[in-house]
């Protein structure tokens, strides 16, 4: 039943086992083990952050395309969101507008782009992606009267997800279950699903066909998988789940603007995300999400006491400084690239299959972009 | 039922690099049941000709049908789903899956189950079945968790091999099945190749050096030169005629 769950894609290192267990324990119940607005807050980007960058290593990891358009359908999630409940006022018929119209538009604009662009080289696609991201940024920021140009749009939720809405009267666990942590939920829930549908699919017929064409599209062309049409259907479906993303994100933060959904900086922790993680498993993803989102959440404060701690000594304190905290994510950055190329979980479960088989075990990264030319030296 | 239409057929094929014409309007068909054998020294244009009927090439000019029907502008991966199966000289694999996850990918092409996004392939045990049945065939089956980029050379080709005969096409395309296979392992794949060849409605082409295995196997001979085709006949006939000596087979000959 439970691997049916996972999809028979089991964790494969008990290390990573605990891990994920862990993860998955507070935040289903991170609203009733902490206090205060900013654990509840990291919590909810946590688990948004999962769907996006789960649903971006089913294009880097599994398929092999690299697109930086990735925060486009994140944006285009929130602001499909965000537009719908501030023009159409705060119901439910217009968030399940505004979420329909986004998905359309995200599936729709990912196909388009895919079927258009996927022909050229992965360095060609790359560059394709970043134009039109840019593009889509420019207008969102430009548009003022229907985007709210770089300021974003505020709304106001349904009334079931607003603070001051009361679940039950008396708290629970000595919580009040009030609108945010209902929100806190749906955030929870849906992303879990996402998660696990995408777990699916990458254990499906066609995740095997993507990982194909990510180890040698020409062997695939040449098994009869129309490589094309492939790549574009796992542009969709990465796409849509962006789009989710950004909708879980818009109702969590009852804010949608171009900072939060659709700059470079995101796309580029979600890059860092998959990466950290391990590229070609979802897991890597969970573990990725988790670690920058805490990291980025906590360094500045961290780096803060730590900068008062050494604040008598002259080059120290600058170092320590809490406006530094970005240098010491890019020193973590570069440490765990070096030493874990194929990502946390990748050195994981490699450590523990060669504690069990001392045998040589799967590649479970490869780079994309070369994919067309992997070939086994004769 | 009209067994004497070919189900492969080329006409006028050509390709040019530059200046330089790899194949020069080739014309040839092929018929069901029948197993022949393509030969040319070095650069003849043997796999480029094999390139451009399975359509990794597009050809300059000329024409590749299939059961009459013109296949020249379309895809490889629409060539391969009309029944055109091609194996590669040079090992071409996926190197990072394992063995079964390499033929499963045949099989479940040959079941178009690729598009099925939400079932699990664990649950599609009638694929499981097919691939394990050919994981057999090809002697491999002890090493089906092995990752295929780690297997040893003669193992890689019979993996190739195994792609091919997963697709179950009606033309099979042998590119020098047995190149830099150690002696032992030849009569392996000749073997797979011969049971291939009892089945009347698949049709054979192979390109191949060894001139005892093109013998053995061989109904019809054609002969590659500079691109084009010099020599087309049962295999007594082709040795014999002064041109392909000239041209190629002399020392095979003098050897025999």
């Amino acid at each position: 039943m439970f691997g049916r769950v996972l999809s028979g894609d089991y964790p494969r290192s008990p290390i990573l086992t605990g891990a994920l267990l862990l993860i998955l324990f507070v935040l289903a119940f991170a609203p009733f083990l902490f206090t205060g607005a900013q654990p509840l807050n990291v919590a909810a980007k946590i688990c948004v952050f999962i769907l996006l960058v789960a649903s971006y290593d089913l294009l880097l990891g599994y398929t092999g395309i690299v697109s930086f358009a990735h925060t486009m359908f994140f944006g285009i999630g929130g602001y499909g969101a965000a537009i719908a409940l501030s023009r159409l006022g705060p119901s439910w018929a217009a968030l399940a507008l505004g979420i329909v119209a986004a998905i359309a538009v995200a599936g729709t604009l990912a196909l388009l782009i895919g079927l258009f662009s996927l022909r050229v080289r992965a360095i060609f696609f790359a560059m394709i992606t970043l134009a039109v991201a840019t593009a889509f940024l420019v207008l969102a920021s430009q548009l003022s009267g229907f985007t709210g140009g770089e300021d974003g749009l505020n709304y106001t939720v349904p009334e079931l997800l607003r603070p001051s809405f009361r679940l039950f009267a008396e708290p629970i666990f000595g919580t009040i279950v009030n609108g945010r942590i209902v929100t806190y939920y749906i955030v929870f829930f849906i992303a879990l699903a996402g998660f696990l549908l995408l777990l699916r699919v990458v254990n499906s017929p066609f995740g095997s066909v993507l990982q194909a064409i990510r180890e040698n599209e020409f062997r695939a062309e040449a098994l009869g998988y129309p490589v094309v049409v492939y790549r574009s259907f796992a542009s969709v479906v990465s796409a849509v789940m962006a789009a989710l993303a950004g909708i879980l994100l818009a109702l969590w933060l009852r804010y949608t603007g171009p900072d939060t959904t659709l700059s470079f900086a995101i796309m580029i922790d979600v890059l860092l995300m998959v990466v950290i993680g391990g590229m070609g498993t979802l897991y890597g993803a969970v573990i990725g999400a988790t670690l920058m989102t805490i990291a980025e959440s906590y360094l500045p404060a961290i780096m803060g006491s730590l900068g008062k701690v050494g604040a008598g000594i002259p080059f120290l304190s600058t170092l320590l400084s809490a406006d530094r905290w970005l240098l010491w994510l890019g020193i973590l950055f570069i440490l765990s690239v070096y030493f874990f190329p194929t990502g946390i979980v990748g050195k994981l479960r490699a450590h523990w299959q060669n504690k069990r088989h001392g045998t040589a075990q799967r590649q479970d990264s490869s780079t994309p972009g070369d994919s067309g030319n992997t070939r086994p030296s004769n | 039922m009209n067994a004497t239409l070919p189900v492969l057929e080329t006409q006028d094929l050509t390709i040019r690099f530059g200046g330089h014409v790899a194949v020069n309007k080739v014309t040839c068909a092929f018929l069901p049941g029948t197993l022949t054998a393509i030969v040319g020294p070095n650069g003849a244009g043997k796999t480029t000709y094999f390139n451009l009927i399975s359509g990794q090439l597009a050809a300059s000019a000329g024409q590749v049908l299939v059961r009459g029907k013109d296949v020249t502008r379309l895809p490889a991966s629409a060539r391969t789903r009309r029944g055109l199966g091609r194996a590669f000289q040079l090992t071409n694999l996926f190197p990072n899956l394992t063995v079964f996850e390499n033929i499963r990918l045949a099989v479940q092409a040959r079941a178009s189950a690729g598009l099925s996004l939400l079932t699990l392939w664990t649950d599609r045990r009638d694929l499981m079945h097919v691939a394990g049945i050919i994981l057999d065939r090809v002697r491999l089956a002890d090493k089906h968790e092995t990752i295929a980029g780690a297997l040893p050379h003669g193992d890689q080709r019979k993996l190739e091999i195994a792609l091919l005969i997963a697709l179950e096409p009606d033309v099979f395309m042998f590119d020098e099945p047995t190149a830099g296979m150690s002696m032992d392992e030849v009569p392996n794949v000749l073997e797979i190749i011969g049971e291939l060849k009892r089945d009347a409605a698949k049709t054979i082409l192979l390109v191949e050096h060894k001139m005892d295995v093109v013998r053995s196997l061989a109904g019809r001979i054609i002969v590659l030169h500079n691109g084009m085709l010099v020599a087309d006949g049962p295999p007594a006939e082709v040795m014999a005629s002064a041109i392909v000596r000239e041209a190629y087979l002399g020392q095979e000959l003098d050897d025999a």
